[in-house]
């Protein structure tokens, strides 16, 4: 489970505090896939750094009790002059998982044989595409945070990655955040919708995005 | 400490990468300082007012400013392009410091051992005469180098005046620092004045280790021992601070 409590969320900026998130609630029990939704710059992309723990709420709390995810398919957290492989060590010993037992797995998903030992710098943007998805794949959690999965790769790898999360982790919780509400229509069993700061919460989908299209257009 | 563990192996393999002689440069670098201080002050001679031999004097004074000098060095701004690695629940700001300082620690130290040991053993230099003063001084001295570096650490990630001005202080500090002159020496006057500055404690204590009866060394651990105390207590404040607020790139 993971429960949401009166978070806050205010950031400094030029022009003084700007609240992000004023206040949400939410509770997502185990096995539930939730979605997000929220325009562009609504604070979804902070809600999920909140719930992994990457960022502090200004006030509230985030308790967790399973496993959650890293924010994955955002493809920056590598280091350009490290290789893949590297890439790979690190995550895995900061997860405290065994290292050894993984190459193989992000070699074959990620395809890209040989290219694994040579510095993501010199990979191309689908190459670290597929070595982010494989590297989130290589350390198991209970809850994923998916933050706008979408552009990963081309359609075929596209299709593999689909597969692995939705497929073969479908006994996880899921967060996923999107302004798409086509995928999370199609991957989701409940919706919230972020607006303004506050954050509405629909046992059904449907009302979710009805309540969605009505707001994204007035405001 | 897992995860420092992870940090200190991607440090070095980003800084040192897999090439030629790789991590070596982490003692190497701080060795080549020393050896280049050291031949310059023995032909200039330099004046430090004792007859301790010039080798032994310039080994002790300036392994010790490159102990507390270099670790603040590289934790200021340190956070910033380790910001992507926060996405990841485990890593905190402490950890990334931690990594560093732990890394230039371990670069001066091995840089002063080594560089003792080989004098000694070809005769440039005496043994210590007391090993665990030396010991001590050492540890009291990388104490200082590494509270200081995590509170300049997270106070550079709030305003970037800390890195301007941390240049020129650690360049004004290394000639006051004890490193390059003892503080008997000194009139009354001065002493007084440059015992205010922490590490000369440390670096007469270190030289009292070393050279014994030889010198009159003019130390109070226990103000220097409040003072990391106290740099510490701030430092760790400054990190929470700095955690709560931090924002993953």
């Amino acid at each position: 489970m993971i429960f949401i409590k009166d978070v806050v969320k205010q950031y400094h900026t030029r022009h003084g505090e700007v609240t992000v998130l004023d206040h949400i609630n939410l509770t997502i029990n185990n096995g539930e896939k939730v979605g997000i939704l929220g325009r562009n710059g609504s604070g979804k992309s902070t809600m999920i750094r909140l719930i992994s723990g990457a960022e502090q709420p200004t006030s509230g709390s985030i308790e967790r009790s399973m496993s959650v995810s890293w924010p994955l398919a955002f493809g920056g957290a590598f280091q350009g002059t490290l290789t893949g492989l590297d890439n790979l060590r690190f995550i895995c010993r900061i997860y405290g998982v065994e290292f050894e037992s993984r190459i193989d797995y992000v070699q074959e998903f990620s395809e890209l044989g040989p290219y694994l030992k040579e510095p993501v710098k010199t990979y191309s943007s689908g190459m670290r595409a597929r070595l982010a998805f494989a590297i989130s794949m290589a350390v198991e959690f209970d809850c994923f945070l998916i933050d706008e999965i979408i552009a990963v790769g081309d359609s075929r790898f596209h299709e593999k990655c689909q597969y692995e999360l939705f497929e073969k982790r479908k006994d996880r919780t899921m967060i996923i955040v999107s302004h798409q509400p086509d995928f999370i229509k199609t991957h989701c069993d409940k919706a919230a919708v972020l607006v303004a700061g506050k954050l509405y919460a629909f046992e059904q989908i449907d009302k979710a995005m009805a309540f969605y299209h009505e707001h994204s257009v007035t405001v | 400490m897992r995860v420092i563990g992870a940090l200190l192996m991607r440090e070095v393999l980003t800084r040192y990468g897999r090439h030629n002689i790789g991590f070596l440069w982490l003692f190497i670098e701080p060795m080549l300082f020393t050896l280049g201080v050291t031949a310059l002050w023995t032909f200039s001679n330099a004046h430090h007012g004792s007859n301790i031999p010039i080798v032994a004097f310039a080994v002790t004074g300036y392994s010790s400013v490159l102990l507390w000098r270099n670790m603040p060095g590289r934790t200021i701004g340190a956070v910033e392009p380790n910001l992507s690695l926060m996405y990841h629940r485990n890593v905190k700001i402490i950890d990334v410091l931690a990594a560093r300082v732990l890394l230039e620690a371990a670069g001066a130290t091995t840089s002063f051992f080594v560089l003792s040991i080989l004098w000694i053993s070809i005769g440039w230099m005496q043994p210590p005469q007391d090993i665990l003063k030396v010991l001590f001084g050492w540890f009291m001295l990388a104490w200082f180098g590494a509270s200081l570096a995590l509170l300049l650490g997270c106070l550079s990630e709030r305003s970037e005046v800390v890195d301007k001005i941390w240049h020129p202080t650690s360049y004004l500090l290394f000639p006051l620092s004890g490193a390059a002159f003892i503080v008997d020496f000194l009139p009354p006057a001065a002493q007084k004045v440059i015992l205010f500055l922490p590490m000369v404690h440390g670096v007469e204590l270190l030289r009292e280790g070393y050279f014994g009866s030889f010198v009159h060394a003019h130390y109070d651990i226990s103000y220097m021992a409040s003072v990391c105390f106290g740099l510490t207590a701030l430092a760790l404040a400054q990190e929470r601070y700095i955690s709560k607020r931090v924002t993953p790139e």
